[in-house]
């Protein structure tokens, strides 16, 4: 599919990344009073954090090959293109919104992605593992499966992150002979996966710290195309698999007491708890 | 009939708790949607797993062969759908673990089914089950509807008691299906070895955040005195002073404890989402207005470096 070879080692040409615009998840996020959604009034947007780590990792892998084109894919309206222009003033080189009304579900998203690849044929495509609004942590493995492709989730590094220039901007995706080896962290420890080209890759948090816009960067990010599609032009019944019928505050956990020393802590943690 | 189909997590050596607590869930859903649970081990030389988890009061299919030594996605999927179509299940369930994670998505694929992530709990009435899942980093709590005749969930292990131990059900061989060409090869696993006992698992939990600066001494003398899992903050993972292994949080482990002691933790949004459900939380930070007072049911206002060796001694000389 696209990659050149280069002796032993191939290249990658094309890689894919998906952006999605989240509410950023460091301000409070309260249910509405009918509990048909989350309050919107005053809430900011953002990238989804591990979808900045996907476009660094791309832009990683690019420069460190010295060629290749990284694009970044967004589902949402038209307010999605701000965090696809984020991405391209991180350096991706163009942008794709497919365009949709209203949430689509995990299931949706990986088939509306299963699509634009067909028609961009990339070597790679690099998603968050999760995204931090609905935090289903479906969409990569779904994609793989309607590809047909492999698959490496919570793709890391070894050691734990990063400085020294963030590790000399070097990617955690070793690209070789046709393969990406990945370290994922998982239960218990890291697993080494090597998957064969073309493969989705998933990424964790200790993957690499995404770098900053810079000023040029915006500047040029500006003029980077986005090109629009539309769920009907790719053939795709968005119609979800999941439906949200209702959404609630979780249930308050009451405060408790303030104790002087430890002492009291000891004697209320065996007598009135009777946890020790 | 609504059968379910609960997939079981092991270590190769023996099942994981994990699978026991996603039993329970099951057992729950059957109970209402009038099936059977069945349940599935995969991978080498697991049959002893297998009598382990049908022991359980549950009838078992367990697929052992070399082909599947490794839980790649690619291939247990397959399996996982063979046995889902094999027993005619109308729920696919495992633990939301990194291995069910992986693997669960592909398997909706492949049978068409919608799939619900993280379950804690079920709304909707008999046969109609809703599924309760957190979002935002569980700031919120969604109630979801499954459209699809087939459904897939994992659940939180933490959010349902273990299944007991009862009549042993049967233990039978599943035939792999044909697994095709795999394009993920299995290179290494590193695991992480600890003395201490497994974080989602420990009856205590002794965790550190921003407060320590770096330095854990004081959160792993007082775990060792109580024989407890050591936990972390997101921004303590971040600063590269622990493991992300060690990690409690939206990005992290789920865990809930009989009692869970945070030492220099303020209580973001994101790490309290991995912790509430603890049955007894201490906290002890400098800052009286630190957020995780409201969640404590003993709050200790103080320096750490002072208060962990303290109550290390208090404990000790017992």
């Amino acid at each position: 599919m696209g990659r050149i070879a280069h002796g032993a080692v191939e290249e990658i040409v094309k890689i894919l990344c998906g952006v999605k615009r989240v509410e950023d998840p460091d301000q409070k996020i309260k249910v509405n009073p009918d509990g048909s959604w989350i309050v919107l009034d005053g809430i900011n947007y953002k990238p989804n954090p591990y979808d900045e780590i996907a476009v660094e990792e791309a832009l990683r892998i690019k420069e460190k090959q010295g060629a290749g084109e990284v694009v970044v894919v967004s589902i949402g309206g038209d307010d999605s293109v701000t965090e696809m222009r984020h991405a391209m003033a991180m350096g991706a080189d163009r942008g794709i919104l497919v365009k949709v009304d209203g949430r689509v579900d995990s299931d949706a998203a990986a088939r509306l992605l299963a699509k634009v690849v067909e028609r961009e044929k990339p070597d790679l495509v690099i998603l968050g593992r999760q995204a931090v609004d609905s935090d289903q942590a479906q969409t990569g493995q779904l994609l793989a499966e309607y590809l047909g492709w492999g698959q490496a989730t919570f793709a890391a590094k070894f050691e734990s992150l990063e400085s020294d220039e963030e590790k000399a901007k070097q990617p955690g995706l070793q690209v070789q002979d046709g393969k990406v080896r990945v370290i994922r962290e998982i239960d218990g420890g890291l697993e080494v996966v090597d998957v064969q080209l073309p493969a989705v890759v998933t990424t964790e948090l200790r993957l690499n710290h995404p770098r900053y816009a810079s000023l040029p960067g915006i500047m040029k990010a500006k003029k980077k195309p986005v090109e629009e599609l539309t769920p009907a032009e790719l053939g795709v019944d968005t119609t979800p698999k999941v439906k949200v019928r209702k959404l609630s505050a979780p249930p308050e956990r009451k405060a408790g007491i303030m104790v002087p020393d430890v002492t009291t802590l000891v004697e209320k943690l065996r007598n009135e708890a009777k946890v020790l | 009939m609504s059968n379910v189909l609960i997939v079981a997590e092991h270590s190769n050596q023996s099942l994981k708790k994990s699978s026991l607590h996603a039993l329970e869930a099951a057992k729950q859903i059957a109970a209402r949607s009038g099936g059977k649970v069945v349940g599935l081990v995969m991978g080498k030389g697991v049959g002893e797993i297998a009598n382990e988890f049908a022991r359980h009061g549950v009838e078992v299919l367990v697929a052992d062969d070399a082909r599947i030594e490794h839980p790649l996605a690619e291939a247990w999927s397959k399996v996982v759908e063979k046995a889902a179509k094999e027993i005619s299940a109308a729920y696919v369930v495992a633990p939301a673990a990194s291995q069910s994670k992986d693997i669960l998505p592909r398997v909706a694929a492949r049978l068409e089914a919608g799939m619900a992530s993280d379950v804690i709990g079920f709304g909707g009435e008999g046969a109609e089950i809703t599924f309760k899942r957190p979002m935002w980093a569980g700031s919120v709590i969604a109630e979801v509807e499954i459209t699809t005749p087939v459904k897939v969930l994992t659940v939180r292990p933490t959010e349902f008691p273990p299944a007991q131990p009862g009549e042993a059900g049967a233990v039978n061989a599943l035939e792999l299906p044909e697994l095709g060409t795999i394009r993920t090869q299995f290179v290494e696993f590193r695991q992480v070895k600890s003395a201490r006992p497994e974080l989602t698992e420990a009856r205590i939990v002794v965790s550190g955040g921003r407060g320590t600066k770096g330095d854990f001494s004081p959160v792993e003398g007082l775990a060792d005195e109580l024989g407890a899992a050591v936990g972390a903050t997101r921004a303590v993972v971040d600063a590269g002073w622990m493991p992300n292994d060690l990690q409690v949080g939206q990005t992290g482990k789920t865990v809930a404890p009989e009692l869970y002691i945070a030492l220099g933790i303020s209580g973001a949004i994101q790490h309290v989402a991995g912790m509430k459900g603890s049955k007894v939380i201490v906290a002890v930070n400098k800052d009286p207005d630190a957020p995780i007072f409201q969640i404590a049911d003993y709050g200790l206002v103080g320096d750490l470096f002072q208060i962990a060796p303290e109550l290390q001694k208090a404990l000790s000389s017992k």
